[in-house]
């Protein structure tokens, strides 16, 4: 059981939650994730570590509400508990300076992109972030994006806000603009292999991280498995970052549909 | 006194004696041998009741009357944690049901789940008199033990064992499988005290994520663990020995020794093609969703795929697990997909016969080459090559060829693969200065179970690989021994 300490709106269905985790605190570093339960009945679900303050031994979590789980998570407040919650899982992120950063998140990615975004601003890094939406409600994160890097893009789909345009154009836009180091992209697996195909075409390194549908996070049921360079991963033990350039998108939509009827 | 003299001893004594020569050896080889009472199966197809009901008192004891209670006693050969097999036999006969169940606690941390799930068939029952010399079937030793575990239970009875005075010593253990609770009961016993930490969100390990409710209902798991509660064993559950607390942690904390028993919960997979489609999946993934989070249950927030068509592969205890599972689940047709024959299927006997008696259908001798699927990456056809035996291997199994050209094509929409799980790598990993096989096994001494590490032991599935549920219980028992002596002689 741990205890939510603080809960923060960032948007209508985006909200910041402070737990108490004293060990996971602790020993977390950036890219790491957790797997939060809510409720007997609940199920285990991703979630990346926003931050965390070892002092009060506490960690940050963004949620977006997209389906019964997440939104279950989103509407609980201060001084209620969840569950369960086991962490830190996956493999840090390698954060160092390599020079310009693009990070280019949509939907579902948005949320776990921020802690990318601010460790790669922290290490000197050149920040620009590449926020995909398809119409000027989405938009989320967008002032917390601000505040940790050197330039936000928003992109959405009917030009309602920002650029009119996908988030691959808006990436384009940049990468003819300047120099750009590194990509990180986070969202959905269509959107990441877009951006990977096109950063493949300018050469430029690529890390995606993949939001798999996962169980148990430890490497013991493999439902959070992927080919990445022809071989089989799993995603919560070897990731979540790999390659973004090796991995096989098609194969991976494929399976985040796997639950698509009877999520519904 | 050595093991014979201990057990010449208890078989001197005058009850024994006595009840020994009230009946003549032949009546008692010509009694039939008890059959387990047991749900029908197409009604048991359906829903999740345990499918074996155990014995009456008045069938127990008239089952105990077939054991001739031998002087040399070959039953307890087989049995890997060496229980006094005729002694609780022969107070079941005697009526005295408590003393049997108290006589199975002195080498087995868990025989309500023992007489489960024990292979007896290939341990005690397999070199029962009655198998080895006179070709009848054997003693029902595991439904006896069964029994007797269960009455003690039931009877509300429970013997609390007497715990040692506290020595203010702290161990951990690592996973809450049966090595790891055989060794926290047996260490709490000696007066240490005991924290469990479990890296998921359910104390028990694989008896309660894989083993299936009608196989071994939770209750069962349960009352051990309170008793252990009882004890004063500590559980930690959400908590990751090498993610979230760390080896120096542990020390840092205070703990004087370490159990690792955390299990070989990682899947194989046979990597060919089509593997990754949807409705393809583990076994672990496949019994963890049903058993762990209760997908099944409408209530429940997760989800899980249900075929029509399914197709298990394997031949092992998991593979029995998950084709019954889909049975239960709904499934019109629920295969068996085997490379070897049925004789050479590692699966205990019952589960194979239950299986068929649930309607599932075994298609032995052959082995999947690829899986297909339609627009949406959902598998809809299984290839599969057709196997003879040829000559035994290494392991004395006829290893299975390949039929050249022999390829049948059959239509599934959802595939199980259960063909076996490897050692957890997270403990080798983050502990430095472990001996590690190339299997991933941790190496320990044999008798002691104590690793390269000095304060570090291993058991269970983590040092054998998969193995089974006694094994590890007994790896746990001998751990605690050896870590108890060297600590309180520190
Ligand atoms: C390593 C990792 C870290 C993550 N970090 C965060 C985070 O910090 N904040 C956050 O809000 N979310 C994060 N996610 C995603 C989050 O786990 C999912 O949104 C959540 O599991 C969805 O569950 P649900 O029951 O709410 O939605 P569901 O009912 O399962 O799904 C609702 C809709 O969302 C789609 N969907 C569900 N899961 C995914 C997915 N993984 N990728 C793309 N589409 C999906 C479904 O297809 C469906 O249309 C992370 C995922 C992973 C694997
Ligand atoms: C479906 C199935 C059916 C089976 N049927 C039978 C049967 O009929 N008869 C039989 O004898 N055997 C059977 N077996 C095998 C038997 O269950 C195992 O041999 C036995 O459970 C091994 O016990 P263990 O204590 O070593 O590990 P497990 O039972 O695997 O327990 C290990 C525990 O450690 C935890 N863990 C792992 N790493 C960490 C960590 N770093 N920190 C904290 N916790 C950790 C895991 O989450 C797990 O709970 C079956 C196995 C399966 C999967
Ligand atoms: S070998 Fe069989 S008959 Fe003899 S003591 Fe053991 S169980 Fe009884
Ligand atoms: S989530 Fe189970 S193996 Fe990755």
């Amino acid at each position: 059981m741990n205890k939510i300490v603080k809960k923060e709106h960032f948007s209508a269905n985006v909200v910041k939650l402070v737990v108490e985790a004293p060990l996971i605190a602790r020993a977390r570093k950036a890219g790491h994730f957790v797997i939060v339960k809510v409720g007997e009945k609940g199920e285990r679900i991703p979630l990346t570590i926003a931050g965390a303050d070892v002092q009060k031994g506490t960690i940050d979590l963004v949620i977006q509400g997209v389906g019964a789980s997440s939104k279950k998570i989103c509407a609980l407040n201060e001084g209620d508990y969840i569950t369960d919650l086991v962490g830190p899982l996956g493999q840090a992120m390698h954060i160092e300076k390599v020079g310009t950063v693009v990070c280019a998140g949509g939907g579902v990615g948005v949320a776990p992109l921020l802690p990318i975004v601010e460790a790669f601003h922290k290490a000197g890094n050149r920040v620009i972030v590449v926020l995909a939406a398809r119409t000027k409600d989405l938009v989320i994160l967008e002032e917390q994006m601000k505040a940790n890097s050197d330039e936000v893009i928003v992109m959405t789909d009917d030009g309602s806000y920002g650029n009119k345009g996908l988030v691959t154009n808006g990436v384009e836009s940049v990468i003819n603009r300047e120099k750009v180091d590194l990509c990180v992209t986070i969202g959905p697996a269509i959107m990441m292999k877009f951006v990977a195909a096109l950063t493949k075409k300018y050469n430029v390194p690529t890390l995606a991280s993949l939001n798999t549908i996962m169980v148990d996070g430890t490497g013991m049921c493999g439902a959070c498995r992927i080919t990445v360079g022809g071989q089989t991963k799993f995603v919560c033990v070897d990731g979540p970052e790999f390659d973004a350039h090796q991995v096989d998108f098609d194969e991976m939509l494929m399976r985040l549909g796997a639950y698509k009827e009877l999520e519904k | 006194m050595t093991q014979e003299e201990i057990i010449a001893a208890r078989r001197a004594e005058s009850w024994r004696d006595e009840l020994r020569r009230s009946k003549k050896a032949k009546e008692r080889m010509d009694l039939v041998r008890v059959k387990m009472n047991e749900l029908d199966g197409e009604y048991r197809s359906h829903n999740n009741e345990e499918v074996n009901l155990g014995l009456t008192k008045e069938q127990a004891m008239l089952e105990a009357q077939r054991c001739l209670d031998c002087a040399n006693p070959t039953c307890m050969t087989g049995c890997p944690v060496s229980i006094n097999i005729p002694t609780f036999i022969k107070y079941i006969e005697k009526g005295d049901i408590l003393a049997a169940a108290r006589t199975l606690k002195e080498t087995s941390a868990l025989p309500a789940v023992c007489g489960r799930v024990c292979p007896q068939e290939k341990q005690c029952e397999k070199h029962c008199i009655y198998t080895q010399k006179m070709k009848k079937e054997a003693v029902a030793i595991g439904y006896l033990e069964r029994f007797a575990a269960d009455y003690e239970r039931e009877s509300g009875n429970i013997s609390v064992p007497d715990i040692d005075t506290k020595n203010g010593i702290k161990v951990a253990v690592i996973g809450s499988g049966p090595a790891g609770l055989s060794f926290a009961g047996d260490m709490a016993k000696r007066g240490f005290d005991v924290t469990v930490f479990e890296a998921l969100h359910e104390i028990g390990g694989v008896l309660k994520y894989g083993i299936p409710e009608f196989r071994l209902p939770n209750k069962i798991v349960d009352v051990e663990i309170d008793s252990l509660r009882k004890m004063g064993v500590a559980f930690i559950t959400n908590c990751i020995v090498g993610k979230t607390i760390s080896y120096d942690d542990l020390h840092a904390d205070g703990f004087k020794g370490i159990f690792v028993a955390s299990g070989a919960g990682l899947p194989n997979f046979m990597n060919i093609p089509g593997e990754n489609l949807v409705g393809v999946m583990s076994s672990n993934e496949y019994l963890t969703r049903v058993n762990l989070m209760d997908a099944a249950n409408p209530e429940s927030d997760t989800p899980v795929l249900i075929g029509k068509k399914v197709a298990v592969i394997g031949g092992g205890n998991t593979a029995m697990d998950s084709v019954r599972t889909a049975r239960r689940l709904g499934a019109e047709r629920a295969m068996i997909v085997y490379r070897r024959s049925e004789e050479e299927m590692p699966a205990r006997l019952e589960e194979v016969k239950h299986a068929k008696e649930e309607g599932v259908e075994f298609l032995t001798l052959h082995n999947p080459i690829e899986y297909l699927g339609n627009e949406q990456g959902r598998v809809k056809q299984m290839r599969l090559q057709k196997m003879e035996l040829g000559e035994p291997d290494a392991s004395g199994r006829r290893s299975p060829i390949p039929i050249e050209g022999a390829i049948d094509t059959i239509d599934v929409d959802e595939v199980i693969v259960s063909v076996g799980v490897s050692p957890n790598p997270l403990i080798p990993r983050a502990f430095g200065g472990l001996e590690v096989t190339r299997k991933g096994t941790i190496v320990v001494s044999e008798d002691s179970m104590r690793s390269a590490l000095a304060d570090v032991y291993a058991g269970g599935d983590i040092v054998r690989g998969g193995a089974t549920v006694i094994l590890a219980m007994g790896d746990g028992r001998k751990a605690a021994a050896a870590m108890a002596e060297n600590l309180l002689k520190e």
